[in-house]
């Protein structure tokens, strides 16, 4: 087993936990953070699997890159929603009326 | 684009123009609706007079334009659509005429308007649709055209009687179109032709050809109110008088019949039928539909709705001399869809009348109205004995025609059916002239709302229209022979159609 | 695709700036994002690229929906954001494992070197990526968060989204489906064809039960994309299937625009949301309430409208294969259809309730009315020009 692979099994587990994060908490902090623990484990998978055969691939990289920023930003979008709904309702959680 | 294929097209659009142009119009620009309105039931008339004369001559009108591939909207004009497309432009004259004078006063007027030309177009499309596509467009159509018109008074009672219209209508419209797209599977289209286009299909196993057969006929007979599908046709009687006129005179019921005749005729051709043993279960249905009809319109005193079941009737009477083989029924039943039309539309004209001058709704209250509204009633008493098929009168054509068609094809119960249904519309209607002529002035009417003055007994505009379609029915009757009647144009339509029907 | 963005996307605008007459800063940017990335969408050609014009789009989306800035809005937008973060993680797990098996995501490159007998990873991948998308198709039971983000926010966004965004990752997996996991998908079209069906009626069904109006919008458009998913297991050499869902997009595009757009009209001048208050808007706003019923035409597939045509060549699709199932419950959707369009029309000609009528709140914008009506008059006479927009959609595929 090379260590793209550790890398990439390891992304795989973090994508699988930040997933779990994101639907099953209910503090929407946390769930940003899980959100952010899920792209963080796909962009390891990515980079990790181009990497099985010791040769480094700047493609990956480079969309990792892109990645990233992306996440960033909705990482950002998602903050300033929070902090919205705090001023607003006073919590960081979403009510669960309308859903069902 | 030659004559002979922008004609239909005109004939659709002397309709659905002014429909559009009314909705723009302001609810305060009363003349110009007017106007408008009669300028196109009249340029509908040239048209179709055009048309008539055309395919007396000879003439094919048609017209297509492909929506898919595969799928064309098909409009063609011959002798059968054009017994329909006159009957309705004619009568739509009458009844647009009427409904000036019905709705004088009240709200909504370019809303309805609107729908009604809507309505007009629909029928008009149904009846020169040349396949079963086109068909099934327009029939939807007139579903969704006729909804505001039944919902028109905004009561609760009118906003019930729409919902269950909508139901069984709806649903009937679903049925269609799972049988026409299964039928469009096996045929590759769906033509109309003359004598049936499924003979030539060898392949298909005979239950699926019943299936489409029952589900085609289930979808048209709702609007055509066959029992058990009529439930909706009482309900819908909420509709302002003019609504009720045209629905059950000539637009919905009438393409509901319409349907079956195209789709017994021209989609499977009256022998393949026969082989396929789909008439005389048509015909059981027909002949229980009238027995039906005719037993519970004797116990209805709103007048309306007695109008109503006799309506579910007599339209079954179309069905039953389609089922019928042999072309004696035919032109019977054909004739009939003319005759109905005539007939039933003086008798909701009066029925309104009755409503609107005196307040009159119930037969309870009718004691008298004879004295007081001698016209009304004698356009209504000729209709009335046009239903019971007393001679000199439409009906009296049509039900010979059809008693001829029965002993012809074999089928002496149905001769029994019309004999008794012929009896049941007497019991039904004499009482109600009975009352109207010879029992004495009540003291006060319910509701009197246009007072007599001199020999005007109420508003010109709600007169005339009764009286010209009551002496069509005397002279439908009086002139059955003559070159120009509904029961020539009949025949023509038997003849040229039909020509490897046993004469 | 583009030509329909386009489309709708004129007349929204027109509209919005009626909407937004007091001025909304946040919209207009985003709007600008919102066709940016659907643009893009629509033309980049490999899978990476493909999620950042996703992730724009998405975050453009939760951006126009909490622009309203209510806190019911905030909320709608958090729940959106996550599902379409959700979605497109998982989407791009999908490309990461993709690119560690072929070491490309160029669509074009791959579609030759994916095969039925490709390795596990391959078949994971593909399966993540297309749920990924339908998360944000908001295919049943991924739908949860559609209602309310559409429903709470402002109407021409409602309208946007749901004319547009949601189509957006229906065609990535009308295309992924179509191009580089053909060997792989047609042995599971049956599960996208089973969802689509408790679509139609989960969500036709909800619309019924709907008490408010953008409400019932928003369930309406679970249900119409249902249909879209019904095409999964009738695509084959006859383009029927693939007819039908070009039509239906198209057509629902245009008539779910109009409905939101006409829903919105009547919240600004009742001011109120519930569907018993449409109550003798018939006689006060003739021309919304007509837009909303051609629109209505078209949801419930009656002629001759665009929906029509759609329903006519999906059921011809399903009994070519003999799919009587899919026939039914098409049907059967077009039938609750129609309940749900007529619930607003019966409201809309009883008399509004005594008292209602002195507070008339507004008059409406012309405008507003006027782009209402026009989009759905298309989404009706476009079930006339259907040659054209077969022939386009021939010459696409």
């Amino acid at each position: 087993m090379s260590t793209g692979l550790v890398f990439a099994c390891a992304g795989a587990l973090l994508f699988a936990m930040g997933v779990a994060g994101v639907v099953l908490l209910e503090h929407l902090l946390r769930r940003i953070l899980a959100f952010n623990l899920m792209g963080s484990g796909a962009f390891l998978v990515l980079v990790g699997l181009a990497q099985r055969f010791g040769i480094a691939d700047p493609v990956p990289q480079a969309m990792v890159l892109t990645g990233i920023v992306v996440a960033v930003a909705a990482t950002a979008l998602a903050l300033a929603l929070a902090r919205r709904l705090f001023a607003l309702t006073g919590g960081y959680t979403l009510s669960e009326d309308g859903d069902d | 684009m030659t004559a002979n294929e922008w004609l239909p097209l005109a004939v659709l659009g002397s309709s659905l123009a002014p429909g559009l142009i009314i909705f723009a119009l302001p609810e305060k620009r009363i003349r110009q609706r007017t106007a408008l309105n009669l300028f196109g039931a009249l340029a509908k008339l040239a048209l179709v007079a055009t048309l008539l004369a055309g395919v007396a001559a000879g003439e094919e009108y048609a017209f297509r334009y492909a929506v898919l591939p595969g799928i064309d909207l098909a409009f063609k004009a011959d002798a059968l659509a054009l017994l329909f497309v006159t009957l309705s432009a004619a009568l739509w004259l009458l009844t647009t005429l009427y409904a000036i004078g019905y709705l004088e006063a009240a709200p909504h007027r370019s809303r309805f308007f609107g729908f009604f030309s809507l309505c007009v177009t629909a029928t008009m499309g149904i009846a020169m649709a040349a396949n079963l596509f086109t068909f099934f467009v327009f029939y939807e159509l007139l579903t969704l055209a006729t909804f505001p018109l039944v919902v028109h008074r905004g009561t609760p009672q009118a906003m019930r009687g729409g919902t269950i219209y909508l139901a069984y209508t709806l649903i009937g419209g679903t049925l269609l179109l799972t049988g026409i797209v299964w039928l469009f599977q096996l045929l590759g289209h769906g033509e109309f032709a003359h004598g049936g286009v499924l003979a030539s299909l060898d392949g298909a196993p005979q239950w699926q050809l019943q299936a489409i057969f029952l589900l085609l006929i289930a979808g048209v007979g709702v609007k055509a109110a066959i029992v058990p599908l009529h439930g909706w046709l009482p309900q819908a009687m909420v509709a302002p008088a003019p609504v009720s006129a045209l629905l059950h005179a000539v637009a919905v019921v009438k393409a509901g019949a319409f349907g079956v005749v195209r789709i017994v005729y021209e989609v499977y051709g009256v022998e393949f039928a026969a082989a396929l043993d789909l008439l005389t279960p048509l015909a059981i249905v027909a002949a229980v539909t009238i027995l039906w009809g005719s037993l519970r319109a004797l116990f209805q005193d709103d007048l309306k709705k007695r109008l109503a079941f006799s309506t579910v009737s007599q339209v079954s009477y179309i069905i039953l001399g389609v089922a019928l083989l042999g072309p004696l029924g035919t032109i019977g039943g054909l004739a009939h869809l003319v005759h109905q039309g005539i007939m039933k539309i003086t008798l909701f004209f009066c029925a309104g009348n009755y409503a609107e001058t005196l307040g009159i709704h119930k037969i309870s209250e009718m004691d008298g109205a004879g004295r007081r509204m001698p016209w009304t009633t004698l356009a209504f008493s000729i209709a009335a004995l046009g239903m019971m098929g007393v001679p000199l009168t439409a009906g009296a054509i049509s039900k010979a025609w059809l008693t001829d068609g029965a002993a012809a094809a074999g089928m002496d119960w149905a001769i029994w059916v019309l004999w008794t249904s012929s009896l049941l519309n007497a019991a039904y209607f004499l009482p109600i002239l009975w009352r109207a002529w010879r029992k004495p002035l009540p003291a006060a009417w319910p509701d009197e709302q246009i007072p007599a003055r001199g020999r005007r007994e109420t508003a010109w505009l709600l007169l005339l229209p009764p009286l010209v379609s009551a002496t069509a029915v005397l002279g439908a009757g009086i002139f059955a022979d003559a070159s120009w009647s509904p029961l020539a144009w009949a025949q023509l339509i038997a003849e040229r159609e039909y020509p490897r029907m046993p004469r | 695709m583009l030509l329909l963005t386009q489309f709708v996307a004129l007349p929204l605008f027109l509209y919005a700036r009626a909407y937004f007459a007091a001025g909304s800063a946040y919209f207009w940017p985003l709007a600008g994002f919102l066709l940016a990335g659907l643009n893009a969408l629509f033309l980049s050609a490999d899978l990476f690229n493909l999620y950042v014009t996703l992730e724009l789009l998405g975050l453009a989306a939760v951006g126009l929906v909490a622009a309203g800035g209510g806190a019911q809005q905030v909320a709608a937008a958090l729940r959106y954001l996550f599902a379409t973060l959700v979605g497109s993680g998982i989407y791009l797990l999908g490309v990461a494992l993709i690119h560690g098996a072929y070491g490309t995501v160029s669509i074009e490159m791959l579609t030759p070197l994916v095969h039925v007998d490709a390795p596990r990873a391959v078949w994971f991948a593909a399966g993540l990526m297309l749920i990924g998308l339908m998360l944000k198709t908001a295919l049943f039971p991924f739908h949860y968060w559609l209602p309310p983000a559409h429903g709470g926010a402002p109407a021409p966004v409602s309208a946007l989204l749901s004319a547009l965004v949601v189509k957006a990752s229906f065609y990535l997996i009308l295309r992924l489906w179509l191009g580089p996991f053909a060997a792989l998908t047609t042995a599971a079209a049956w599960l996208p064809a089973i969802m689509g069906s408790a679509a139609i009626l989960w969500g036709s069904w909800r619309a019924i039960r709907a008490l408010r109006l953008k409400e019932l919008v928003a369930y309406s458009t679970v249900a119409q994309l249902g249909y879209l998913f019904l095409i999964f297991p009738l695509l084959g050499a006859d383009q029927l299937a693939l007819q039908a869902g070009g039509m239906q997009v198209v057509a629902h595009g245009l008539a779910k625009a109009a409905m939101f757009a006409a829903a919105g009209v009547v919240i600004q001048v009742t001011g109120r949301d519930a569907v018993a208050d449409v109550a003798g808007i018939a006689s006060r706003l003739p021309v919304t309430l007509f837009a909303f019923g051609l629109a209505g035409i078209t949801l419930m597939g009656l002629p001759p409208s665009g929906g029509f045509l759609a329903k006519w060549l999906l059921i011809d699709a399903a009994l070519v294969r003999g799919r009587w199932e899919l026939v039914t419950v098409i049907l059967a959707g077009g039938l609750l259809a129609a309940v749900y369009v007529f619930r607003v029309l019966r409201q809309a000609f009883l008399p509004p309730p005594s008292g209602e009528r002195r507070r008339v709140a507004r008059r409406p914008v012309a405008m507003l009315e006027w782009t209402a009506f026009a989009l759905a008059a298309a989404s009706v006479l476009v079930g006339l020009r259907g040659m054209e927009i077969v022939r386009l959609l021939g010459a696409g595929a």
